[in-house]
């Protein structure tokens, strides 16, 4: 960030708050983490790659072929990523709508998770882009295309990052110290929750009705009109495993910013949240075989792409469905944790299906990912994790708020 | 008799482009009209596979022309890609080897401009479907809608085009014909409204039984489409996709779009009823759903 020039114009009273923005700017705790050591070699590797791609076009260093013109960046970092994110509108809605207070310590992280998912995932759609100057025509400008999902897709990813940005602000305005902003952000924060949630319904389900049209190119295994609602539906427990999967690592990683109360009632929140996780698949499933029933897809079974199609479905739905139950029957903290994971590769497969291995399945040029597109997708991930470890270790996200907030 | 019909077209062709490209211009759609736009009628069993059209089609879109060691062969497929926009084709069938043109069939309905969310993809009161590329952002969208897979990419570009028929649309503008059309030697492309070369192809059928097979490629496929086929085999032996859908296929997105307003006014209101039926319950302990 290049605040230098912008920090010498400010009148002294802000200048103290540039300073301490300045000084946040350099990294906390050690550089030679295990981590550390493997992103950075694949970032910068990332980067002269997306400087490649803007040189020489899409093609030199994707694979993607004029019948398969989506690939990894689509199907994975924007339709799998935000599946993960929905996390944060699913807790939003338990917290502030359903007011079940003891899910508020892991609001935050939730959130923050979220709108750096939505920034880095959405913002990679932008390397996939051949006219990305163009991009801002449906936002502004005479050229809405009002009648496209990805229309609908592009304003609600933009909306709900804006209401995500509200929802955090408070944490920011205190980490500045800056108590007359908390207040008035946290004010707003009731009415970006239900702005977001609203947002969050439609373009989870938007992302599966984008496929709507490509009815002869998916296998009929996995299409059918239901997709958006099997989209929305999964992304419920496809967010909570992320909030699973995501709590347990921060709470080994950053175990000095959280408070003894919280890690005590961690546990409990992730055991309750193995329960909706379960009755969220088992409405996933039961969908899934309702449709499969109806449309008579029994000859398409024995097939590879049925074995495909079975391997999904009970292996990653069924199988960690009933691990959630059990997990939850037991208390079992390590059987949830197996679980999400679970189920989680069972969104990646789902999603990998619809949008990628499942898309033109019968062409006679597979698409498979060059080593230079998934090494793009990492160096996304990578730096989104560390902006997320960045703002963890100095904002007030899982640690407690300063005493002054009066909300608490 | 056929002498006939084909000067009648020749003479719609130039006249009747030039009147009603001028006065169609701002002509406003409706149901009524939904045959009275341009489309095009190939009929297969006068193609001579000359690949006329693909030269002239290069030639008027500032395409590499077409390599004149790369013809049709029964059993090798070309595809349209980002350097040619039109081929031409040969099957061996059950009646011999015919050849067969490809290109945007210029769907009444079209998907891929339901797709583009910048409406880069336009479907022109006049019936052609063109790309417009001040206002496309590459998002490829219109490739993964398109049933026919017919919008091509430039992957190797930093300034990227989407490379597909647009029936001349700018030809038209001029009342000229399409270039292919008007390239043709056996006449096997005719240009007209699409009432026109429906009622054409039709007479066609009925006039020879025994030459055509009694059906229209593009009367109903996906909709409707202004590009038609005439075939003397089933259309199956001309690798033509025949389980295509009758409707429309923007009409797939329609139910999802049209909740979209509903959920936008039920949903906040909802999530704020529930909001102040919770608001005092401090010890909510127990988990819902
Ligand atoms: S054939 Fe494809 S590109 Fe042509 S109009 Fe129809 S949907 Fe669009
Ligand atoms: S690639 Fe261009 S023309 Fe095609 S849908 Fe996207 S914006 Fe529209």
């Amino acid at each position: 960030m290049s605040n230098g020039n912008y920090t010498a114009q400010q009148a002294t009273g802000t200048k103290s708050t540039w300073k301490f923005i300045l000084s946040e700017l350099k990294p906390k705790g050690k550089l030679l983490t295990p981590f550390n050591i493997i992103s950075v070699p694949i970032i910068l590797t990332g980067i002269v790659l997306i400087v490649i791609r803007f040189w020489k076009g899409i093609g030199s260093i994707t694979n993607l072929t004029q019948e398969v013109p989506w690939g990894l960046w689509i199907g994975f970092d924007v339709v799998t990523g935000v599946a993960f994110a929905g996390g944060a509108y699913v807790i939003t809605f338990m917290v502030y709508i359903l007011n079940m207070k003891k899910y508020h310590s892991i609001v935050r992280v939730t959130v923050l998770n979220g709108f750096l998912a939505y920034l880095f995932y959405a913002g990679a759609l932008l390397l996939d882009l051949g006219r990305p100057w163009n991009v801002i025509n449906p936002i502004i400008g005479n050229s809405f295309g009002t009648s496209s999902v990805l229309f609908l897709v592009a304003w609600h990813f933009l909306l709900y990052m804006i209401a995500e940005l509200i929802e955090f602000s408070p944490a920011v305005a205190e980490w500045l110290g800056a108590r007359k902003a908390q207040k008035i952000l946290s004010g707003m924060t009731l009415g970006a929750v239900i702005f977001g949630i609203t947002l969050s319904t439609l373009h989870q389900s938007g992302l599966g009705a984008l496929f709507l049209m490509a009815k002869d190119k998916i296998h009929p295994l996995w299409y059918s009109e239901f997709i958006p609602i099997m989209f929305f539906v999964s992304s419920i427990f496809a967010g909570l495993s992320m909030v699973i999967f995501e709590g347990s690592i921060s709470h080994r990683v950053f175990s000095d910013q959280i408070s003894e109360s919280n890690q005590k009632g961690h546990h409990n929140i992730i055991h309750s949240l193995s329960k909706i996780c379960a009755v969220a698949m088992f409405a996933y499933f039961t969908l899934n075989v309702l449709v499969f029933v109806h449309e008579k897809r029994w000859s398409l079974l024995n097939s590879p792409m049925g074995y495909w199609y079975l391997t999904e479905m009970l292996g990653f739905v069924l199988l960690p469905m009933i691990l959630f139950f059990m997990s939850y029957r037991k208390r079992n903290i390590t059987l949830i944790k197996v679980a999400s994971l679970m189920t989680m590769a069972g969104i990646i497969l789902n999603r990998l299906n619809i949008s990628v291995i499942g898309f033109k399945w019968d062409a006679v040029n597979h698409y498979y990912p060059s080593w230079m597109e998934i090494t793009v997708t990492l160096a996304v991930i990578f730096t989104e994790i560390w902006i997320f470890r960045w703002v963890i270790r100095r904002m007030p996200v899982l640690r407690e708020t300063p005493g002054w907030n009066s909300d608490k | 008799m056929s002498i006939d019909r084909r000067s009648f077209f020749k003479a719609l062709g130039v006249t009747g482009v030039t009147l009603a490209a001028g006065s169609r211009l701002n002509a406003s759609p409706s149901a009524a009209n939904k045959d009275e736009f341009y489309g095009m009628l190939y009929d297969s069993t006068r193609c001579a596979g000359c690949q006329g059209c693909e030269f002239a089609c290069a030639d008027a879109h500032g395409l590499p022309a077409p390599n004149f060691e790369d013809v049709p062969v029964a059993g090798t497929l070309r595809k349209t890609d980002e350097t040619r926009r039109t081929v031409i084709n040969a099957y061996q069938t059950s009646k011999g080897d015919i050849y067969v043109k490809r290109q945007c069939m210029h769907c009444n309905d079209p998907a891929c401009t339901a797709a583009c969310l910048t409406k880069a993809m336009f479907k022109n009161e006049q019936g052609p479907v063109s790309w417009r590329g001040n206002k496309c952002m590459g998002c490829r969208y219109c490739m993964v809608s398109c049933p026919f897979d017919i919008p091509k990419f430039e992957y190797h570009s930093p300034n990227p085009k989407i490379e597909k028929c647009d029936m001349c649309f700018d030809r038209l503008k001029e009342g000229l014909k399409p270039a292919c059309a008007e390239q043709c030697p056996t006449e096997a492309i005719v240009f007209g409204t699409r009432r026109e070369l429906l009622t054409e192809a039709k007479k066609r059928i009925n006039d020879n039984p025994g030459q055509y097979h009694d059906y229209i490629y593009g009367e109903h496929e996906a909709g409707g489409t202004g590009f038609l086929y005439l075939s003397p085999v089933p259309f199956e032996e001309l690798g033509f996709n025949t389980t295509l859908q009758k409707s429309s296929y923007p009409a797939l997105t329609k139910g999802f779009l049209y909740a979209v307003p509903s959920i936008f006014v039920l949903w906040p209101a909802l999530l704020l009823g529930l909001q102040q039926a919770t608001k005092n319950n401090d010890k909510n302990e127990e988990e819902h759903e």
